[in-house]
């Protein structure tokens, strides 16, 4: 399932982009946050934005499915394409590119309501189902495409906050899943877990790379080396290098990115 | 270049990169020792040459060692993943060129066993060569330098084509003298260790030039060895 | 001075000393000072619950016996020429019949029966003073209930007055000079004589929880101010609840942050320190003077403590609203939700318990409310048990403010009796939001 680089770069040359960034700028107040972001999302595979604290990797995640709209201050300009169309016209509805473009969270944090009431919502909320058996259709694919139909099936009435921290997270996914997204965004989904739980979050990212864009924010390289294809430096609202994850982990090209990943600038 | 922000991750780093030069210094000593064994057929130097080479193995282990502490505690990425990478391979080659010099004192037993034949004078050339290669390279290492490893990769092409020299010139005295010819094919076998070493010293500095700038240097490299086409010519 | 020195040029490569003088001293001092700030929260704690035990125990010393009331036991005779013949009579006419007969004639026959010397209007009209001027409705009120009463003699319990049943209670010191005290010797000797046959008691007094309020101190019941309160605070909390709820909704979640809000939200928790009493003033004027609504109606009452509640309700829903994880709110806006989504399908009911807990705490200063009540009209004297929203009612701590201004030392207890119902009543309103906070408290 891993490609070769040289076929990678074929894919990415033929294929057009999930979603891409043209000359994104964002403000925060008088804050210039993001600065000039140029940026392309493939479909079926991984791209992972690394950077130090307050680069800007988590506020552009957030512009991608408008998250950051709640912020009064906040201003985005330059366009961002899903497919053929910038998500920051005003023909755009929030809610349905919210269920185009998913997003997983830091901390896991599942409704306080039952595991099936948690994958449900979504669906419910955009009618997706029709019937009831369509519902728990769902609910079953998407609960066994995060991996957590074998531990849960037998108590999909508990709460999900009784569930362990890396059990809420792949709950979250599901959730995320169920209204069936083309991009999936994640920010820093395995900061709050531990080991194991981490692993199980990555290798489910992997098995999902294949179905989605997944973009994810990520403080650990570690983690962005293991499962992503591509790797996005961001250093101070700019972007200072992408490109092919292994390239970026031994060549990188650019010194900042070089001095971030092997850890002599903070 | 900046330090990391945990200076033991330097030091670890450091400890590594003394001990690559540690063994190339060895390696080069090793080398003008068992030439001046072979000139001089001095056997009790020739011993001290072969003993010494357990100092490099010892050498080699402990650098391993150092290496893969760095692996598994630091997860080295980038320029120090390379950094890394390249010391261990060229342990590995400078052990081989201490290989080498043990072997040219093993033949110095052989060559002293039989009739007296005069080391061909090139053959010190060559290890003159050799040991300038290998002083580059550890100096290119040292001072973290592209350009010296490049022109260090270059000057292969001199000791190759002395090689090739020295070769047609043993060849010829062997069917002057065919009584000779087992202590000449020694001296030729030794030719043939020298160009070796060489030939590891080029390795290293492609390893060098590599850590420094994530390139391959081998890619550009043309192999200008005549003597295989010449041997292929004659069969 | 010299310590400090001594210590702060320790080289750091020398451990510190620890157990120098020096330090000794200074842990001894900082024990020393810890022993005295606990010592003294304690003596706090100590002072202000030696306050309210005094409190609590003054209003159940004073008011126990507000419970209880004393009577007489009578031997009755259900006199058919007087009451009328029921058998004879149509339902209708011996109601009718009985509702006009003075039953102090029955009771005068009664006690002449017990105290044949007794004669001379002025000490059988004392005599007869012994039972409460609520005995005649007793007496009608047990008839009409039991018509075959009539004819027979029944020993019956009929309540004293007022000022026998202080003597009783021990409230009037019949040691003071006859002069001085209301109950006279003559009086004294009857109840005595009374006491002697066994015919006086004193038990607990169920009119006083279900009857309405009265002149008589031993008629006197809180009924009619629970009633009134509960239809005053019924108005306040269909009124208060749902406008406090959708103003802390909006204001928390959907109002642009700017000067204008901002004022709001200053002006909200100044209301919420305003006197109660402007908010009586500001009812009068809007709820009696401009809208017309009724005077002393549960209704008026009712928007009145709407009006002072409101900006406790705000605030603690806004409060229990602001505790909502912004991730919860983030996970529903991350799947689509939209903003009304995510306020009725997550915060609202995730925030219910605190909005509910602030609810009821808002209630509960309603109910102890009464100034406010008085500049509307609800201070005055009320017998019947309020019927609806629209009639005249009274509310417990008016009531207690009411008694409390009667001359009769009988309402002494009466008033402390009522301030332990409405104590009662707002212990367990706390109590309702205590359960209600545990019970659906949220844990993340």
């Amino acid at each position: 399932m891993i490609n070769t680089p040289t076929e990678t770069n074929l894919d990415t040359v033929q294929a057009s982009p999930k979603m891409a960034a043209r000359g994104v700028n964002v403000y925060y107040g008088d804050n210039h946050a993001i600065k000039d972001i140029d940026l392309n999302l493939y479909a079926d595979e991984v791209t992972s934005l690394i950077g130090p604290s307050g680069c800007g990797k988590s506020t552009f995640l957030r512009c991608l499915n408008r998250m950051n709209d709640t912020i009064p201050i906040c201003r985005v300009s330059g366009q961002i394409l899903l497919e053929d169309d910038d998500i920051y016209t005003s023909g755009i509805d929030v809610v349905q590119l919210r269920a185009r473009v998913g997003m997983v969270f830091q901390k896991p944090n599942p409704f306080p309501k039952s595991i099936y009431d948690n994958i449900a919502y979504g669906p419910r909320i955009h009618g997706l189902a029709a019937h009831r058996t369509d519902l728990d259709e769902i609910v079953t694919t998407s609960l066994e495409k995060a991996g957590l139909w074998q531990e849960v099936k037998d108590r999909l009435d508990t709460s999900g906050t009784a569930l362990s921290g890396g059990q809420q997270q792949r709950l979250c996914i599901a959730r995320a899943i169920a209204v069936n997204p083309e991009v999936i965004l994640m920010d820093e989904p395995c900061s709050a877990l531990d080991p194991i739980a981490t692993a199980k979050i990555e290798s489910l990212i992997d098995e999902l790379s294949g179905r989605y864009a997944i973009i994810i924010v990520t403080h650990s390289m570690q983690q962005a080396a293991r499962i992503s294809r591509k790797t996005a430096f961001f250093h101070l609202g700019e972007m200072v290098e992408y490109g092919d994850t292994t390239e970026i982990f031994t060549s990188p090209k650019e010194d900042r990115t070089r001095d971030y990943i092997t850890g002599r600038i903070g | 270049m900046n330090d990391h922000i945990l200076s033991t991750y330097d030091d670890e780093l450091k400890e590594v990169r003394s001990i690559v030069i540690q063994m190339g210094d060895l390696a080069a000593n090793q080398l003008s020792e068992a030439m001046r064994a072979l000139r001089d057929l001095d056997l009790e130097k020739a011993k001290e040459v072969r003993a010494s080479d357990k100092d490099l193995d010892a050498l080699e282990i402990t650098a391993e060692r150092a290496v893969i502490g760095v692996f598994a505690r630091r997860a080295p990425v980038a320029d120090d993943l390379r950094e890394v990478v390249s010391a261990l391979k060229m342990t590995t080659m400078i052990e081989r060129m201490g290989d080498y010099a043990k072997n040219i004192a093993k033949r110095t037993f052989a060559i002293s066993d039989g009739s007296l034949v005069i080391m061909p004078q090139l053959l010190d050339n060559m290890a003159t060569e050799a040991h300038q290669m290998i002083h580059k390279v550890l100096e290119a290492y040292i001072k973290r330098s592209a350009d010296d490893a490049i022109a260090v990769w270059e000057s292969d092409e001199n000791l190759d084509s002395l090689y090739n020299v020295t070769y047609r010139k043993i060849l010829a005295r062997m069917m002057e003298s065919p009584e000779h010819i087992s202590e000449l094919t020694h001296y030729l076998m030794i030719a043939k260790n020298l160009e070796r070493i060489g030939d590891q010293a080029t390795n290293v500095a492609e390893q060098i030039y590599y850590a420094i700038t994530g390139d391959n240097l081998e890619e550009a490299r043309l192999k200008n060895d005549e003597t295989s086409i010449e041997l292929y010519a004659k069969k | 001075m010299t310590d400090r020195s001594k210590i702060t040029t320790v080289n750091s490569s020398v451990p510190t000393d620890w157990k120098s003088d020096a330090m000794q001293a200074r842990i001894g001092r900082r024990y020393r000072r810890e022993r005295i700030f606990r010592s003294l929260g304690l003596a706090a704690v100590v002072i202000s619950v030696l306050f309210l035990v005094f409190l609590l125990g003054n209003i159940v010393k004073n008011g126990a016996y507000g419970f209880m009331q004393t009577s007489v036991s009578l031997d009755v005779t259900f006199n058919a020429d007087l009451l009328g013949d029921p058998s004879v009579l149509s339902a209708e006419e011996f109601t009718e019949k009985v509702r006009k007969t003075n039953m102090l004639r029955l009771i005068q026959a009664s006690m002449r029966d017990l105290f044949p010397d007794v004669k001379g209007r002025r000490d059988t009209r004392a005599l007869l003073r012994l039972v409460s001027t609520g005995a005649r409705a007793q007496l009608r009120d047990m008839i009409l209930a039991n018509p075959s009463l009539v004819g027979n003699t029944e020993r019956v319990e009929l309540l004293t007055s007022d000022d026998i049943d202080q003597v009783i209670k021990g409230n009037i010191d019949i040691t003071l000079a006859e002069a001085n005290r209301k109950v006279k010797d003559k009086e004294l000797s009857w109840l005595k004589t009374l006491q002697d046959d066994d015919r006086i008691s004193l038990d607990f007094h169920s009119q006083f929880l279900t009857g309405g309020d009265s002149r008589e101190p031993e008629l006197a019941g809180v009924w009619g101010a629970i009633v009134g309160s509960a239809l005053t605070l019924m108005v306040t909390l269909v009124t208060a609840f749902p406008i406090g709820l959708f103003a802390a909704v909006y204001l928390e979640e959907f109002a642009p942050k700017n000067r204008f809000t901002d004022i709001i939200e200053i002006n909200i928790n100044n209301l919420a320190a305003v006197p109660s009493i402007v908010f009586g003033l500001l009812g009068l004027a809007v709820f009696l003077s401009v809208m017309g609504m009724p005077r002393s109606a549960p209704i008026v009452g009712g928007l009145t403590l709407a009006l002072l509640t409101l900006p406790t309700v705000i605030i603690a829903s806004r409060a229990s609203i602001a505790a909502v994880p912004p991730s919860i709110r983030d996970a529903a806006r991350g799947l689509g939700a939209s903003p009304m989504q995510v306020v009725f399908h997550h915060v609202i009911p995730l925030a219910m318990p605190g909005i509910m807990t602030g609810t009821i705490i808002g209630m509960a200063r309603a109910l102890g409310e009464s100034a406010p009540l008085l500049m509307i009209g609800m201070v005055a004297f009320i017998v019947d048990i309020p019927g609806s929203i629209n009639d005249a009612a009274t509310v417990l701590p008016v009531q207690i403010y009411l008694w409390a201004d009667s001359p009769e030392r009988a309402f002494v207890e009466k008033t402390s009796a009522a301030i332990m119902v409405l104590l009662f009543f707002l212990i367990a309103m706390n109590g309702v939001a205590i359960w209600l906070r545990q019970k659906f408290e949220q844990k993340w």
